[in-house]
């Protein structure tokens, strides 16, 4: 859902305009967190865009859903292209997505939803891609989580449960290999995709930040899922540069340096004409800085109760 | 004619459900016939409509959750928990999902699910088979917490639960289950006058007296309902001392006006439930009742409960641990001036 940019684009241009949003808004939240602009707290996908941008541009927000989870804010936009509701929905202002109670992690707009508890969303996920499947809409639930939450068991219920009644259901597992500040190999035993395949769910596993191979396997998931009705695991591993939340980051700088060679935006703004890379770039900052004139511009939430 | 077992009333009003709405569904543990439930509720359901009805997996956490999602995305599911106990285990889909959706979602999503609990003890089923647990769910804002006994029309309560745009957490006794519905003949049930509120979820009102000269009232829902009746008719006969009873059915939002019209009449409230008493239904309705009602009161409430601990298997130690006749004969007495 690209309103913002011309349908001639290219798919690497539109790819790169979309993480480019995603990447320079949050940058944005945490300056203004520095400012002291914002209160509360957020959690940044910063590193991670390719698996918002390239799983959803695969979907069909009209009919699809996506459930996600603490770290929404990409996948949001990339559902919805609606900045301006979740600067204001994330600086508490007037037009926010939920009217300023949702905050950063509690988000819903059409067919997206998110919520800020591990063990909840797989559940709810699970019970939205059955109702689709009674329904008959043939629509596809996609649910993001990441490798911490693979310590709840929910989601081992919920692979059972999809897998046993064939739900139409799509589990991204984004592996950044941190939960918080606890790195994987401390608390998690075996394999990721073997998890999903003990239930005889459907499971691809790629090592990559590239959005347009990821977004390949995404389709491929996406049609699966849509043709057969059976549940697909997408294990995408990726890696978050920046804290988890603001300043609770004690990682190695030099295993975050390392990493950045393998920045999703690199990658696909090397395939760009530098003219074209330079223009989306300012097209969006030009949008941002807008976005978020009307946000300082918009009345508090709640101040007129 | 015989009247009618709850258990057959619940079941009956599931069989209309199914038939006046597409959009109901039943999912739960060992709910598909010939088994039909472990209390025999389910029964028939999934002959007559198999793919509307999905037995499930042990997996309560996930199943709160599921019932969640079902519910925004427009079906109308009733989760059947097998023993309420096991609700703890959805306890977070609770806490940090139904009750949160929809406000927190500012409005753009609706929760109607109906999740039923069968409570209770007397059974010797043990400590983690026996249990009250309502009073986890009062504490939770924005959910409908409903209670039912067979002095209730419990069809009709469970279909209006299946029809709240709300998540409402159905309440059923296992004792309840097997006893006759008690429905009032010419306003009379026994030797008790009955009446009803108005509201989706009636309370019902008893009296020895016509609700006239009634000393203290007895507030309490679900199970302990005929031991408040029993309890009430055997004071009239053998202490000559008229009470009214007050059975809730809606928990929570806490449904207080009938506590307190009877309160203005009696003067003297005992409150009476089946789970432990510790920040429980009588803890909240004491808070409420005196905040509203001080001056109508002669004496301080009574709360009766079950002891703080565990619901033991062994038939006496059960039955000392849950709240007894002889409690609530004592409570009344001790309201009313008279000696023990």
């Amino acid at each position: 859902m690209s309103s913002e940019q011309p349908d001639e684009m290219s798919l690497p241009a539109r790819f790169y305009a979309e993480m480019y949003l995603i990447r320079r808004f949050e940058e944005t939240l945490l300056e203004m967190f520095s400012a002291g602009k914002l209160v509360g707290t957020t959690h940044t996908c910063i590193g991670q865009e390719a698996n918002a941008v390239g799983v959803i541009a695969a979907l069909e927000p009209e009919r699809d859903i996506v459930f996600s989870n603490h770290r929404c804010h990409g996948h949001y936009l990339a559902f919805t292209d609606d900045p301006r509701g979740l600067l204001c929905e994330v600086m508490g202002r007037e037009g926010g997505t939920c009217g300023g109670k949702g905050g950063s992690q509690h988000l819903c707009r059409g067919n997206f939803y998110s919520n800020g508890v591990q063990g909840s969303i797989v559940p709810v996920a699970t019970g939205m891609a059955l109702a689709e499947r009674e329904k008959g809409s043939n629509a596809v639930t996609t649910v993001f989580l990441g490798d911490g939450t693979l310590g709840q068991g929910t989601v081992y219920e919920c692979m059972n449960l999809a897998s046993a009644w064939s739900l139409p259901l799509l589990i991204v597992v984004e592996n950044n290999f941190y939960a918080q500040s606890t790195p994987s190999s401390l608390t998690l035993a075996g394999s990721i995709p073997s998890r999903a395949e003990a239930f005889d769910i459907d499971t691809q596993h790629l090592d990559t930040t590239d959005v347009q191979p990821i977004h390949e396997a995404a389709r491929a998931a996406i049609t699966s899922v849509r043709e057969t009705g059976r549940p697909f695991c997408l294990v995408l591993d990726t890696y978050r540069f920046s804290p988890h939340s603001k300043g609770d980051d004690n990682r190695d700088e030099a295993e975050i340096e390392a990493r950045r060679t393998r920045d999703p935006l690199l990658i696909t703004s090397a395939q760009l004409p530098e003219a074209e890379r330079l223009e989306i770039e300012r097209s969006c900052e030009a949008r941002l800085e807008g976005e978020v004139a009307h946000a300082e511009a918009s009345a508090v939430a709640g101040a007129a109760a | 004619m015989m009247a009618d077992r709850c258990v057959h009333e619940l079941n009956r009003a599931l069989h209309e459900l199914f038939e006046k709405r597409d959009d109901v569904v039943l999912i739960g543990e060992d709910i598909l016939d010939p088994y039909g439930g472990a209390f025999k509720v389910s029964q028939g359901l999934s002959t007559r409509w198999p793919d509307r009805v999905m037995t499930t997996p042990i997996s309560e956490a996930s199943l709160v959750g599921l019932t969640a999602g079902m519910a925004i995305r427009g079906l109308r599911p009733i989760l059947e928990i097998m023993f309420g106990d096991f609700i703890a285990l959805g306890y977070d889909q609770i806490v940090n999902g139904i009750s949160k959706f929809r406000e927190m979602y500012d409005d753009q999503v609706t929760v109607p699910l109906v999740i039923r609990l069968p409570m209770g003890g007397g059974r010797g089923y043990g400590p983690t088979h026996s249990q009250s647990l309502e009073k986890a769910l009062i504490g939770v804002p924005n959910v409908t917490v409903v209670a039912i006994s067979e002095f209730h029309d419990v069809a009709a309560l469970l279909t209006a639960a299946v029809e709240d745009i709300e998540p409402v957490f159905f309440v059923e006794n296992k004792l309840m289950y097997g006893r006759a519905v008690q429905r009032p003949e010419g306003g009379y049930i026994g030797e008790l006058r009955c009446q009803a509120s108005a509201s989706r979820y009636p309370a019902i009102a008893l009296s020895g007296s016509e609700f006239t000269e009634d000393s203290v009232t007895i507030a309490t829902y679900g199970g302990m309902t005929s031991l408040a009746v029993e309890t009430a008719t055997s004071l009239i006969l053998e202490h000559e001392i008229f009470c009214e009873v007050i059975s809730l059915s809606q928990l929570q939002p806490l449904d207080l006006d009938p506590i307190i019209e009877s309160v203005r009449r009696t003067g003297a409230l005992v409150t009476l439930e089946e789970g432990t008493l510790t920040g429980g239904f009588g803890a909240e309705l004491t808070a409420a009742v005196q905040a509203v009602a001080w001056d109508d009161l002669r004496r301080p409430i009574r709360r009766i409960g079950a002891a703080d601990g565990i619901i033991p298997a062994a038939p006496a130690l059960e039955a000392a641990m849950l709240p007894a006749a002889t409690d609530l004969v004592d409570a009344v007495l001790s309201l009313t001036g008279s000696r023990v």
